[in-house]
């Protein structure tokens, strides 16, 4: 029988909670190892909550102000949880050259400014720096999947058709 | 200790190896404008303004992290350094809201101070008008992020002299902000142990002591100087 | 592994690979990829099985081919040819060798200036060797480098060979590698560190990582050799977060070196032990400069520090520290192989070797090159690149990212060097070299990289985190045309502040776009204040009449 994973079952979560303590056991719980750490967390659990920073910080040895500095100096880490969908617009200078800002005024008009989540949590926009796909300038990354060469006209069809008011 | 001699804008004086530019001018009564640098704790070199011309060096230096050298000769005060340092002051007076009529150390604080100094009148950028809070949840201190300018003093203080690290900086760029543990209120935190001495480092009134009214609060830093004396030699003097 | 176990596997190899009738190269770096590769590879492993001849074709992903504007591209051994746009349609011809006559339309021209123009060293087994596969890379020669300075040289006598070839840091500032290696080999110390800086951060650059995707070997290789030569034991790769293929190559890379022994301890029966970590970014531009980028490994806010003490004398875990670039470390293996004085022989007196250069922006031929030091940007533009799609002007070359400038059209004959660049207001940076046509406004490009400084800014020094956005302010304002002639000279104040006073590059070279594009371009800037018009017509200003008012804050 296949192995359904249900993300906010009991069980998971224990999952969850020793593969963490796995990670920062193979780092001998040493506080350099935060940044892996912190890139574990969140690829567990999504995204950063107080008291896994707080748990973080307390099996590292460090200050949790630390803890969270380092958590929000980064942009890959997020405190906030992520929405259902997610939309990437690469602010690269090819991309920018070929008309970037367009795409991300759509987005932020329809949706949530760069680095947030529309307020019915469908939709997360997010800026990236480059992509490395500059052929396909300007390319937005929707839930993973590359959409090369965009128009603000496709990208305004393509939110009608997820669903975004 | 090997001695150091070298020419501080014209005037020849003397330094010991390893002690930095900045040190050997203050002591020979050369006050070189500083916000980050507090004596006591490590430096950063983050706030600029010491940045001096060393002949013979393409670039600037910051004089609290450059070591004297024999025979260097050193300018602090030539025309580009001023205009440098008064920008740096305005930089700071548009980046968040420094407004010293309502402040409690005004009459007492380093930024105006050093904008007294520098001849700044007004400031020609744009103010940026940022909403920051202030947060009073200490029973016995006040944090203003208005007047904050991210100088990391307080942040060393209690981590270096204190132990504590209860601060340092979330965010980053003209979002970095100071917070204490896990940017919980300052009232909550655990780590804090309510010493004050971040209070009294603290260059303006970001940090401040509850219960002054405008103009009131004076900052004491002579406690530092006394903790690390002891700390380093064994001898309490005040 | 022993010398000859190496040779051996590499003949093995070869005789298997020369056995067969075809070899299918299918691009899966990440520009192919993101143009449906997966679904190429995929389909043609599946024609291979189908028609069942895994015996005699063979089908492997390999790294950037180069031309990633007509991707997705497939190789065929035999005779060479690069098809461009493949679909998974095309799988049964290539698999049965009818490329050349079913695909013909989608031949590219061997002869074509894209490809003759080119030499290749850094990127010579990029498109060729199976990036997954330690036994491609040691059918190239892989590893051999590495054999002959550990069994053949001294340590010195290695940093002689770099030192001779004459050989600079591609990730920017150009400081000799020779002598950088001298400086950590002579520290009297036995823990070192060799780090490699995989942070690649400037918007439009994908050197560093099409270089990890294709050839994660030969970065492994590079540092290996710096690790025997400056005695180091320990290596770290910062990778950028976002590069999640190029980490995944590396990891694998990382095992079979160590399962062959190629990495760790007694490496070909020596003494020499050198262990390879990954770093992953997490998302901070400023980690790309070194003192940042130690502080990001030791697990802390990716801030810089003053320097000195530099880096090869007080590095991670304030231990001396070489840290190099990806493709500085990519040069490394063909030095120690074929020697000091035949790279010499490439490129300029000052400039050795080539340099690889993401091509981007309003350029025909977007994709990844590699040019010896000292070709012309016209070349690099025009015959290489193709020239500016749909018959528009050409107006600006920006190298550099954030930190260079904009290049203008008199200077389209300039050899492409460290001290030719630095001369006209820009840098060789990285390797990103974005293209810009008439219809890219000048102002507004400087306003984007002022933004980008911004948004990266550290915070930590006073004139970078608050300057940028003072900068980046004033700029914006001239785009809408709120600005007047006070505020350039506010702006160039700023810059020239940024520039002596900040605490790391980040913020000293902040100010080049701008000032790159007020030397060449402040027509466009006077048009913008002064008659309120864009002459590239890509900001929206307000008529003159109306735009006198105050503008409220």
């Amino acid at each position: 029988m296949p192995v359904v994973t249900k993300p906010d079952v009991p069980a998971v979560k224990d999952n969850r909670e020793r593969f963490l303590e796995r990670a920062m056991s193979r780092h001998h719980y040493s506080g350099d190892a935060l940044i892996e750490v912190l890139h574990t967390a969140q690829e567990l659990y999504g995204f950063l909550t107080p008291a896994l920073l707080k748990t973080i910080a307390r099996k590292l040895r460090l200050p949790p102000s630390r803890v969270l500095g380092v958590a929000t100096f980064y942009h890959f880490f997020s405190l906030e949880p992520k929405g259902e969908h997610s939309m990437i617009v690469c602010t690269g200078t090819a991309c920018y050259v070929a008309g970037a800002q367009g795409l991300m005024r759509v987005l932020e008009h329809r949706c949530a400014k760069a680095g947030s989540t529309s307020p019915d949590g469908k939709m997360s926009v997010q800026a990236a720096r480059c992509i490395g796909s500059c052929g396909l300038a300007p390319a937005v990354i929707y839930d993973g999947k590359i959409l090369p060469r965009l128009t603000p006209d496709q990208l305004n069809a393509e939110l009608d058709r997820i669903g975004v008011k | 200790m090997s001695v150091r001699t070298l020419e501080i804008d014209g005037k020849a004086v003397t330094g010991v190896a390893g002690q930095s530019i900045f040190s050997v001018a203050w002591d020979n009564g050369i006050h070189i404008p500083r916000l980050c640098h507090v004596g006591g704790v490590s430096d950063v070199g983050a706030c600029r303004l010491c940045m001096v011309e060393v002949e013979g060096q393409r670039k600037l230096v910051a004089a609290c992290m450059t070591p004297v050298e024999e025979g260097m000769v050193i300018r602090t005060n030539t025309e580009q350094l001023l205009a440098h340092r008064r920008l740096i002051v305005e930089l700071l007076f548009a980046e968040r809201n420094h407004i010293c009529a309502v402040c409690v150390v005004n009459g007492a604080c380093e930024l105006q101070d050093l904008a007294a100094s520098l001849g700044i009148d007004h400031v020609r950028l744009r103010y940026r008008f940022p909403t920051l809070s202030v947060d009073t949840s200490h029973e016995r201190f006040g944090l203003d992020h208005n007047r904050c300018v991210l100088c990391s003093r307080c942040i060393r203080v209690c981590d270096e002299v204190e132990g504590a690290h209860t601060w340092d900086f979330s965010g980053r760029g003209v979002n970095s902000l100071l917070i204490s543990d896990l940017g919980e209120a300052w009232g909550e935190s655990e780590s804090c142990t309510s010493c004050g001495k971040c209070v009294q480092v603290c260059p303006t009134g970001a940090l401040f002591a509850k219960g002054k009214m405008v103009s009131e609060m004076r900052k004491d830093r002579r406690f530092l100087k006394y903790i690390v004396t002891a700390r380093e030699k064994h001898e309490w003097v005040r | 592994m022993t010398f000859e176990d190496l040779l051996e596997q590499q003949a093995k190899e070869i005789a298997r690979q020369q056995g067969l009738r075809e070899r299918i190269y299918c691009c899966t770096a990440a520009g192919c990829v993101s143009s449906g590769a997966d679904a190429i590879k995929k389909a043609i492993d599946e024609e291979i099985k189908a028609r069942g001849v895994g015996a005699e074709v063979e089908c492997c992903g390999t790294g950037c081919m180069g031309l990633c504007s007509k991707g997705p591209l497939v190789r065929t051994q035999s005779d060479g040819t690069i098809y461009a746009a493949v679909t998974p349609e095309d799988a049964g011809a290539l698999v049965a060798g009818q490329g050349a006559n079913l695909l013909a339309d989608r031949k590219l021209d061997p002869q074509a200036d894209f490809f003759i123009k080119q030499e290749k060293i850094v990127l010579a087994n990029s498109g060729t060797v199976d990036p997954e596969r330690l036994s491609d890379y040691i059918a190239a020669g892989g590893y051999q480098a590495l054999a002959r300075a550990v069994m053949e040289l001294t340590p010195q006598q290695v940093i002689e060979e770099v030192k001779r070839s004459g050989l600079r840091g591609r990730g920017g500032a150009g400081y000799s590698t020779g002598l950088k290696w001298e400086l950590v080999a002579k520290q009297p110390v036995d823990t070192k560190y060799v780090v490699c800086n995989a942070d690649e951060g400037d918007p439009g650059a994908f050197m560093d990582r099409s270089i990890l995707e294709g050839d994660p070997h030969r970065v492994l290789e590079g540092m290996a050799i710096a690790g025997y030569a400056v005695g180091a034991q320990q290596g770290y790769i910062y990778v950028r977060g976002e590069y999640g293929l190029a980490i995944q190559r590396l990891q694998a890379a990382i095992k079979q070196a160590e399962r062959e022994r190629l990495l760790g301890s007694r490496i070909f029966e020596d003494n020499f032990q050198f262990r390879i970590d990954l770093r992953i970014g997490a998302g901070a531009f400023v980690c790309g400069e070194e003192t940042a980028l130690i502080a990001s490994i030791e697990g802390k806010r990716g801030q810089p520090r003053q320097r000195p003490p530099y880096p090869p004398e007080s590095g991670l875990w304030g231990k001396p520290t070489l840290l190099n670039n990806v493709e500085t470390f990519g040069n490394i293996a063909p030095i120690v192989a074929k020697g000091g004085d035949w790279f010499a022989t490439i490129g300029t007196p000052t400039s050795k070797g080539t340099k690889v250069f993401a091509l981007a922006g309003k350029i025909e031929n977007t994709g990844l090159i590699e040019v010896p030091m000292g070709t012309s940007l016209r070349t690099i533009v025009f015959e290489i690149g193709g020239g500016i799609p749909e018959g528009r002007a050409f107006k600006a070359a920006q190298t550099g990212g954030p930190s260079g400038g904009c290049i203008p059209p008199q200077f389209l004959d300039i050899p492409v060097d460290y001290e030719s660049l630095h001369k006209i207001g820009s840098i060789m940076g990285s390797g990103g070299l974005i293209v810009m046509d008439d219809t890219s406004c000048m102002v507004d490009v400087a306003r984007f990289f002022m933004d980008f400084c911004m948004d990266e800014s550290c915070g930590k020094c006073i004139p970078c985190r608050a300057g940028t956005v003072q900068m980046h302010d004033i700029l914006q304002r001239i785009t809408k045309g709120e600005a007047n002639e006070n505020d350039v000279a506010l702006l160039e104040q700023l810059a020239k502040l940024l520039r002596e006073t900040s605490l790391c590059g980040l913020g000293q070279t902040a100010p080049n776009p701008v000032m790159s594009t007020l030397n060449y371009f402040s027509g466009e800037y006077e048009a913008h204040i002064r008659d309120h018009r864009c002459p590239a017509g890509h900001c929206v200003l307000p008529a003159a009449a109306s735009s006198n008012r105050e503008v409220q804050a």
